[in-house]
């Protein structure tokens, strides 16, 4: 408030704030006016030669933004730098960021509670980061780095790095020699899930997140947006029944991995066992141990797998009559592989387990008494051999010495040098 | 081992031609079962499914496991029936009972018992026959091992046929014997019978009379007094003697009987690497 001596009251102050608003108001009216136009801009962007203060150059990609979506659209530089509408120009070097919210107000509503705002912000999962700055097209356009093709490269340029991703940085490659990854990269096809089929766009958000799409709960009906069929099945399983009470039970990236997905051909199924085994431990070791484990251990591919006797999507508990491990299905189960097996053939226990009595006694006892046969046996020969050994040795050095003529007890030591 | 000069030593028959046969049959289809069967009993060790892989895979490797299967099965037929023969037929007196037999005999427990006081030098050596105690003790169990794991491989070969005369767990515990006995008669066959046979010092390193058939009298002499004198008393010394082997013989018992121990000891080793992990 200026300060006259003698007119310093309130209402004189008042006045004079009033009227300086006014002028500040009119004044800005005058600015928004003569905002600068795109060829105001171009007096500095479009020359190639024009650099920053630290000499790297203005604005590569400009000359591209006339064939830009925003380009086509007559959209002008200031309806997204919206600060340099009122700015004295050369403007300061550092700006207010673009402000896609203008037009974009859903995409960005989304991006804002995803896990790549805020944290990801500063390293390039930005608006820009994933759809080009300038230059942007739309994510029809086979050029867009968001096109549908070009989405993997896209998150792999941050999610492929060491330095950001630690022991994460795997799963692009991961996910580029998976059976979606070559669908997508080899074939072409656009029909083939990309990063952002399962995880989102906008809206990605950690697998913690009970809301993200690769949340547990979440990912059979993520998956069964294009695998239906299959769907359908597994949500008549036990493990369906499992996930969907909260308690433990696979989904499909327990079995099929998340990003390394293959094709289901036997050399992948054999490792399939090891992902059931990560929760039926007990399973897995007493089939291990049995002849289908030994054979599909050794890389045999014709042997029952777990999935070839207890089913895969839609797997039900043996008490399940339609399980095909139930005692109605058993045989027939059995015969799939073994045509002619019958009712006592398909009580062979494949996941019989020597050291439990209760499972079986006479598979127990059997190996308990096989177990103290040969600890008998190499006990009595290891003491055997023990004791032998320098005796034999004792004979040998007389044969040695004396040759076979010689008298076993004699000790003369003559004949040394035959 | 004879001296420049020194008269050519003088040779017994041990083993009938048909005899070294039978071990050689034996021989080959043990250590092709041994091969065959190891990586597959010990699946979970790294280096089972390379051997696999080496013998041209899994599916190649139960074929050959079958094969020496049958090999094996009819080495021991053909044994049993000559052993059936020369019973029955030929009503060879001694086969079942006395010095030429395998069969075990009081005598055995006092010579074995005799070994052990000799052992800590607190008695003279036994006067073995022609038969030992270890040697009938490495022919019988050979000879139930045979049945034992012959028998459940069988049962596991043949499954559907076998579940119209068993019930289920038969074939549990026809797995758990197969793999235990298989493995008893590896360990037993590849370290206590190469000891005994061929690598104990006074052997070492090959007895080849298992190739050759023949071993020198004066080895007889040492090493089984008593067979000695029963031959003296025979009347079949000094007359009676077999050729001496050729060079030629004796080396190629050399070669084959290192080469399978050999391969035995290292199948003994990968055996028992794989158990000390368990």
């Amino acid at each position: 408030v200026p300060q006259e001596p003698g007119h310093a009251t309130p209402l004189n102050a008042l006045c004079v704030a009033l009227l300086a608003l006014g002028v500040l108001l009119l004044a800005r009216g005058a600015d928004a006016a003569e905002k600068p136009s795109d060829a105001d801009c171009l007096i500095c962007h479009g020359e190639a030669t024009a650099t920053r203060a630290d000499g790297r150059p203005l604005g590569r990609d400009l000359p591209r933004f006339k064939d830009s979506v925003h380009g086509q659209l007559g959209a002008s530089c200031v309806d997204c730098h919206v600060d340099l509408a009122s700015a004295e120009l050369p403007h300061p070097e550092k700006l207010a960021p673009a402000q896609c919210a203008s037009c974009h107000p859903a995409a960005i509503e989304q991006y804002a509670r995803s896990v790549h705002a805020g944290r990801a912000v500063r390293k390039g999962a930005t608006c820009t980061g994933c759809h080009g700055v300038h230059d942007i097209l739309p994510v029809k356009d086979p050029a867009s780095p968001a096109y549908h093709l070009n989405v993997a490269a896209t998150c792999g340029r941050c999610h492929a790095d060491t330095a950001m991703m630690g022991a994460r940085a795997g799963i692009p490659a991961a996910f580029t020699a998976s059976i979606h990854g070559q669908a997508l990269s080899r074939r072409g096809l656009v029909v083939a899930p990309n990063c952002a089929t399962c995880h989102g766009n906008h809206d990605v958000r950690e697998p913690s997140d009970r809301e993200s799409k690769v949340h547990r709960a979440n990912v059979p009906a993520t998956c069964g947006t294009c695998h239906a069929g299959i769907r359908r099945e597994y949500d008549g399983s036990v493990h369906a029944a499992a996930v969907r009470k909260g308690e433990m039970g696979a989904v499909c990236s327990d079995c099929h991995s998340a990003h390394d997905i293959r094709a289901t051909v036997p050399a992948w199924r054999l490792g399939v066992v090891k992902e059931c085994g990560a929760c039926h431990e007990e399973s897995a070791r007493t089939y291990r141990d049995g002849f289908h484990g030994q054979a599909s251990t050794l890389g045999y591919t014709r042997v029952a797998l777990c999935a070839d006797c207890h089913g895969s999507h839609g797997i039900l508990p043996k008490e399940d009559p339609r399980s095909r491990v139930s005692a109605e299905n058993r045989v027939a189960t059995c015969a799939r592989c073994h045509p002619g097996a019958n009712a006592r053939f398909a009580a062979f226990d494949p996941h019989a387990d020597p050291h439990d009595r209760t499972r079986s006694k006479p598979v127990y006892y059997t190996a308990k008494l096989m177990n103290l046969l040969l600890v008998g046996v190499f006990s009595f020969f290891a003491i055997h051999t023990a004791l032998w050994f320098p005796r034999s040795w004792q004979m040998r050095r007389r044969q040695d010495r004396g040759g076979r003529e010689k008298e076993p007890e004699s000790k003369d030591g003559k004949g040394e040098s035959a | 081992m004879s001296e420049p000069g020194a008269p050519e030593p003088v040779y017994v028959r041990r083993f009938a031609p048909v005899e070294i046969g039978l071990h050689a049959a034996l021989m080959v289809s043990f250590l092709g079962l041994s091969l065959t069967g190891l990586p597959l009993l010990m699946a979970q060790r790294p280096w089972a499914s390379g051997v696999a892989r080496l013998m041209g895979g899994y599916g190649v490797t139960g074929t050959l496991h079958r094969t020496f299967a049958v090999l094996m099965m009819a080495t021991f037929a053909a044994h049993v029936g000559r052993i059936l023969h020369r019973a029955l037929v030929r009503k060879e007196a001694g086969l079942l009972w006395g010095p030429d037999s395998l069969v075990p005999q009081p005598r055995d427990l006092t010579e074995m018992l005799q070994h052990f006081r000799w052992f800590v030098g607190k008695g003279p050596r036994p006067r073995f026959g022609r038969f030992t105690y270890w040697e009938k003790f490495d022919y019988w169990a050979v000879f139930w091992g045979m049945g034992i794991i012959g028998g459940s491989g069988l049962l596991l070969w043949f499954p559907q046929f076998f579940a119209r005369l068993l019930p289920g767990w038969a074939f549990n515990v026809a797995f758990v014997i197969h793999g235990e006995e298989a493995l008893l008669a590896m360990v037993f066959i590849f370290t206590v019978h190469f000891f005994n046979g061929h690598l104990r010092p006074e052997k070492f390193p090959m007895d080849t009379v298992i190739f050759t058939g023949r071993l020198p009298l004066a080895e007889v002499r040492e090493e089984r007094p008593a067979e000695y004198e029963r031959m003296l008393q025979r009347g079949e010394l000094p007359g009676v003697g077999a050729p001496a082997p050729t060079r030629r013989e004796r080396v190629r018992g050399y070669v084959v009987g290192t080469l399978a121990v050999l391969l035995g000891l290292t199948m003994v080793v990968l055996t028992l690497y794989a158990l000390a992990r368990y």
